[in-house]
C-alpha cells in the first residue's frame, strides 16, 4: 500500500499537461452527459403527478433544489482549491478556483431567483427573511466579495493569493452564518432528500426527477468548469507566449 | 512585549492625529441615526421598536470607516517593510492595528450608542447591553474590517472593496448582537445571543491576525 494521501488517484490531473489532455475529451463528454440527463429529468419532471398540496408548482422543485445545493458545493470546490493553490502554490489549483466563483455565484442567483418564484405561488410572498433564504442570500455575498477582490488586484498572482485567503476565511464562516441565521429565524422546510429526518423523505415519483436533475446539474458544472480552466490555461499560456515575444 | 506597546502607541496616535479618530467616527454615527427618523417615519411607537437594531446597525457601518487607510498608509510608504523586519512579528503588527483602531473609534461609538438609542425612544434597560455588545462587537467589527483591508492592499480600490469583502463576515455578529438586544426589550432570555457574540468576538480576535499577517506577507512579497 502506498502511502500517498486517499485522493492520489487524481494526481495526474495535477500536471497541466496531462489535464489539458484529459479535459479535452472530458469537457465535451460531461457536456453531452448533462443535456442527456436534463432531458430526462424534464420529462420525468412533467410526468410526475401533481402534488396535492402545491399542485403543478412542485415541479419547481426539480430546478430549485438541485441549483441550491450545487451553490455550496461549489463553495467547497471553491475552498478546495484555493486551500490547494494557497498550501503548494499549485497554478491548476489556481485557475479551477477562479474558474469555479462565477459558475457557483450564478448557481447561488439561479437558486435564489427560482426559490423566489416558487415562494410566490406557495408562500405568497416572493421573499422572506427566513433562515434558508438568507444564508443563501449570504452566500451569494461571499462569491461577490471573492469576486470583486480578485478582480480589484493588478497583479495576478497576488490577486490569486489574496483571494485564495479570503475564499478559506469564507469557508469557515459559511456555516456560522448558517447557525446564525438558523437560530435567528427558520420557515424553509427541512431537508427532504439526502438528510431527510424519517417521515420528512420523498417520494419515489418525486425522488427519480430529482436525482437525476441533480446529477444533470452536476454534469453541467463539472462541463463548464473544465472548459473554464481550461480557456484560463489558454489565457495565461498565450501572455507567457506574448512576453516571451515581447522580449526577443 | 515592548516592542508591541510601542506599535500600539504608534499605531493610536495615527488612528487619533489628524482629524481621524473619535470624533470622525461620531459625526458620522450621528449622521446615520439622525438621517433614519427621516426616512423611516419619525412616529415615536415606530421608531421605538426599530431603535435598538438601528444603534446596533449604524456601529457595524461606522466600523467601515477608516479601514482603507489601516493598512494601505503603510504599506505604499514603505513602513510595512520596516514593520516585517523589526522585532514584532506581522501578527502582532495586525493586532496593534486593529487594537488601535478599535480604541480610537469602537470604544467610543459604543459609549455614544446608548445616546442614539435613547434619542430614537428606545427602552433605557437596554442601555448597559448595548454598551457591552457595542464593546464587543466593536472589537470583532476591528479585527473583521483589518482582515479586509488587508486583502485589498494594492488594489487602489479603497473602501468600497473593503467593505464588499467585510459585510458578509458582520452578518453573525449583527444577527447575536441584535438577536440579544431584541430579547432583552421583548422580555425573553438574552444572555444566549450576548454569548454567541462573545464567542464569535474571541475567534475573531484569536484567528484573524493570522489571515492577515499572511494577506500582509502575500502583497510584500
Amino acid at each position: 500500500m502506498d502511502a500517498r494521501h486517499p485522493l492520489h488517484v487524481f494526481d495526474f490531473l495535477t500536471n497541466p499537461e496531462r489535464f489539458m489532455a484529459f479535459s479535452r475529451w472530458a469537457a465535451p463528454m460531461f457536456g453531452v452527459i448533462a443535456a442527456v440527463l436534463a432531458a430526462i429529468g424534464l420529462a420525468l419532471t412533467f410526468a410526475a403527478p401533481e402534488d396535492y398540496q402545491q399542485g403543478d408548482t412542485v415541479r419547481m422543485m426539480f430546478i430549485h433544489v438541485p441549483a441550491a445545493s450545487l451553490s455550496m458545493f461549489v463553495y467547497l470546490c471553491l475552498g478546495i482549491a484555493s486551500f490547494l493553490s494557497l498550501v503548494f502554490r499549485h497554478a491548476l489549483a489556481d485557475a479551477a478556483a477562479q474558474a469555479c466563483a462565477p459558475l457557483g455565484a450564478a448557481f447561488t442567483a439561479l437558486a435564489l431567483a427560482t426559490g423566489s418564484l416558487w415562494g410566490k405561488p406557495m408562500w405568497g410572498t416572493w421573499w422572506v427573511w427566513d433562515a434558508r433564504l438568507t444564508s443563501v442570500l449570504v452566500l451569494l455575498l461571499f462569491y461577490l466579495g471573492y469576486l470583486a477582490l480578485r478582480g480589484a488586484l493588478e497583479d495576478e498572482q497576488k490577486g490569486a493569493r489574496a483571494a485564495a485567503i479570503l475564499a478559506l476565511i469564507g469557508l469557515v464562516n459559511l456555516p456560522i452564518v448558517k447557525f446564525s441565521v438558523e437560530w435567528w429565524n427558520s420557515l424553509h422546510q427541512g431537508s427532504s432528500t439526502l438528510f431527510a429526518k424519517p417521515g420528512n423523505g420523498l417520494p419515489a415519483v418525486y425522488a427519480w426527477p430529482m436525482l437525476v436533475m441533480s446529477l444533470a446539474y452536476l454534469a453541467a458544472f463539472g462541463s463548464l468548469w473544465l472548459v473554464r480552466i481550461r480557456a484560463l490555461v489558454w489565457r495565461r499560456k498565450s501572455r507567457a507566449l506574448a512576453l516571451r515575444l515581447a522580449e526577443n | 512585549m515592548t516592542a508591541f506597546l510601542i506599535l500600539l502607541r504608534r499605531e493610536l496616535a495615527l488612528a487619533w492625529g489628524k482629524g481621524g479618530g473619535p470624533l470622525l467616527a461620531l459625526s458620522f454615527y450621528a449622521g446615520v441615526v439622525t438621517l433614519l427618523p427621516l426616512a423611516a417615519g419619525r412616529g415615536p411607537e415606530r421608531l421605538a421598536v426599530i431603535a435598538p437594531g438601528v444603534a446596533w446597525l449604524a456601529l457595524a457601518l461606522a466600523a467601515l470607516l477608516s479601514l482603507e487607510r489601516l493598512f494601505e498608509r503603510d504599506f505604499e510608504d514603505g513602513a510595512l517593510d520596516l514593520l516585517a523586519l523589526g522585532p514584532a512579528s506581522l501578527e502582532a503588527v495586525a493586532v496593534a492595528k486593529c487594537l488601535a483602531q478599535w480604541l480610537a473609534s469602537g470604544a467610543p461609538l459604543a459609549l455614544a450608542a446608548p445616546l442614539a438609542a435613547l434619542a430614537l425612544g428606545a427602552d433605557p434597560k437596554i442601555i448597559p447591553l448595548l454598551v457591552l455588545c457595542g464593546l464587543a462587537g466593536g472589537l470583532a467589527f476591528a479585527f473583521l474590517g483589518g482582515l479586509g483591508a488587508s486583502l485589498a492592499l494594492g488594489s487602489r480600490r479603497g473602501g468600497l472593496l473593503v467593505a464588499v469583502i467585510v459585510l458578509p463576515l458582520y452578518v453573525p455578529p449583527v444577527i447575536f448582537g441584535a438577536g440579544a438586544l431584541d430579547a432583552l426589550a421583548g422580555g425573553l432570555a438574552w444572555t444566549g445571543g450576548l454569548y454567541l457574540l462573545l464567542g464569535y468576538c474571541a475567534a475573531a480576535v484569536a484567528l484573524s491576525p493570522l489571515a492577515m499577517a499572511a494577506a500582509c506577507r502575500n502583497a510584500l512579497d
